[in-house]
């Protein structure tokens, strides 16, 4: 099965880290993603800007509304995703786990619903 | 032949490996309940086979292979009947030795799907009392006062969640295995005190709840061996059962512990619950049910109120504060305290909990602590904090006990 591992992060804490500490985060997330390529699970996967950047979109009566900011205050943020294949929710939520986003945010591990797009 | 307790013996087991093979909640329990109307009609004449489980798995096997035959023109039929027929023509009996061993793992599939922690507690509790247990939607609905639709819509997002995100039919790897049977242990602790702790509402469906819990313990027993965890809480389940017609008198009214007539106690289900607590407290002697069974046999034990040992139990709560720290821990705590050394010492640890503000809006804590003033003779301070726990309660029974407490401290 495929899931997306939405990651989660408070933004102004993330900002706050200093120069090592983003140092030793990048490098964390280089290892984990090197480890889940090698072992197979890894489709894809991005880091977001931060969602002082997000534009929020709607069409209303067939005009094109944008907004500033994304949808909802919260205190955590969509920060980044991996695309995975693994096997069954519990691996998934093991490889949720390894992200180091885990220990300091929190993960949302959705099932993809295969969608089939003809040419 | 007493055809409900067999049926109620034999489910959980052939519904467990049903499920395996039409990965279907649904289709496996509609199948095995038409397996067994089968047999209410073969048995009688023909007698009941060595081994029932095999048999109510073959038979609703064979009616679900004849169900996809029928609707065979469907596409997604025969795409679902083929593991089905695989099996079948390839090893009429995969799974259904006589050994009952693979019986075992698909239960043990069974109760780690329902109790996964990737669901609701809720979720869990439900899907665990319907699957497991065999109770209906309505009688889950009445037992947890919700109506009968909220409790049906519960079970279905349930189960498409488990289809959904692939929560998988399998036995946790050894290195969660442990964590993850904490989480089945919890569901069935939260069963049994939803029978046990609530007087109101359906009486007969809370009774059955206690005693559905009580026979889920019985089940994962031989399942975990060797858990001390896994007897300490049938201990504890059996232990406080034990007390069930003591503690309620003929006006449905609550009769503490204190003042039971002890003499109603269920003698088999102490007898039973002190040893499984001897055991618990053998292999998991820190473990959260096993230290509690051993509170419970020590009151167990006690033939008269008098002769509780309470130095022991403050000291086992003692033990369950600094392992498994929670306020309704330490408020039982503070009340074996003042058992054991006196109620200004235990009145001192309840108004502990009172400044941290844990227990706030908690009926229990100014009754806890309303109780210890009266004993130490500050009726006035005493009312106030009845008056307060008053204002708080729900349980009409508990509500009653509180009104007559308050009634003997103040002055006609």
């Amino acid at each position: 099965m495929q899931y997306l591992l939405l990651i989660y992060e408070n933004e102004a804490s993330m900002a706050g880290l200093s120069e090592a500490e983003q140092g030793q985060m990048y490098q964390e997330y280089t290892d984990y993603t090197k480890a889940i390529r090698k072992s197979g699970h890894h489709l894809a996967g991005e880091a977001l800007q931060p969602v002082a950047t997000a534009t929020t979109v709607r069409v209303k009566n067939g005009k094109t509304v944008t907004t500033d900011g994304p949808f909802a205050e919260t205190r955590e943020q969509l920060g980044g995703f991996y695309m995975v294949e693994a096997k069954d929710l519990d691996e998934a939520i093991s490889l949720a786990a390894r992200i180091p986003a885990s220990r300091t945010g929190s993960i949302e591990v959705r099932p993809i619903l295969p969608f089939h797009v003809p040419d | 032949m007493d055809f409900e307790s067999l049926y109620r013996d034999e489910r959980p087991r052939a519904l467990a490996t049903l499920i395996r093979l039409l990965r279907d909640f649904d289709l496996a329990e509609e199948m095995l309940q038409e397996a067994f109307t089968a047999a209410l009609e073969q048995w009688p004449a023909a007698g009941v086979p060595r081994n029932p489980c095999a048999w109510l798995v073959s038979a609703a096997r064979h009616k679900a292979v004849d169900r996809f035959r029928r609707a065979r023109t469907l596409a997604t039929k025969t795409a679902a009947m083929a593991p089905l027929l695989e099996t079948t023509l390839a090893a009429p009996d995969t799974g259904v030795g006589d050994d009952g061993t693979p019986f075992t793992d698909d239960l043990m599939r069974l109760i780690f799907t329902c109790c996964h922690p990737a669901l609701a507690l809720e979720a869990q509790i439900a899907l665990t009392l319907k699957t497991l247990c065999g109770l209906s939607v309505e009688q889950i609905a009445r037992a947890f006062l919700v109506p009968a639709a909220t409790m049906a819509q519960r079970l279905v997002r349930a189960k498409n969640k488990i289809r959904a995100a692939g929560i998988p039919y399998e036995v946790p790897g050894s290195d969660r295995l442990a964590e993850r049977l904490d989480g089945v242990l919890r569901v069935v602790y939260l069963v049994f005190n939803e029978g046990y702790a609530a007087t109101s509402g359906d009486n007969l469906v809370r009774r059955e709840l206690c005693a559905e819990a009580i026979r889920l313990g019985r089940l994962l027993r031989p399942l975990f061996p060797a858990s001390g965890e896994v007897a300490g809480l049938l201990a504890l389940m059996l232990l406080h059962d034990s007390r069930r017609t003591a503690r309620v008198d003929g006006h449905g009214d609550l009769v503490t512990l204190e003042e039971q007539d002890r003499s109603q106690w269920n003698r088999v289900h102490i007898d039973e619950g002190r040893g499984l607590a001897e055991e618990a407290v053998r292999r998991a002697g820190r473990g959260f049910y096993a230290v509690q069974s051993a509170i419970a046999a020590l009151h167990a034990q006690a033939s008269r109120a008098e002769d509780t040992d309470w130095p022991q139990i403050a000291a086992l709560y003692s033990m369950l504060v600094r392992l498994y720290p929670s306020p309704i821990v330490a408020l039982n705590h503070a009340a074996a305290v003042a058992m054991a050394a006196g109620p200004d010492r235990g009145l001192e640890l309840v108004e502990q909990i009172e400044r941290s503000g844990e227990l706030d809006g908690f009926h229990l804590l100014p009754a806890a602590k309303a109780d210890l003033l009266r004993r130490l003779g500050r009726h006035a301070e005493a009312a106030v904090a009845y008056e307060r726990a008053l204002a708080l309660v729900t349980q009409g029974p508990e509500r009653r006990y509180l009104e007559r407490r308050l009634r003997e401290v103040r002055p006609s």
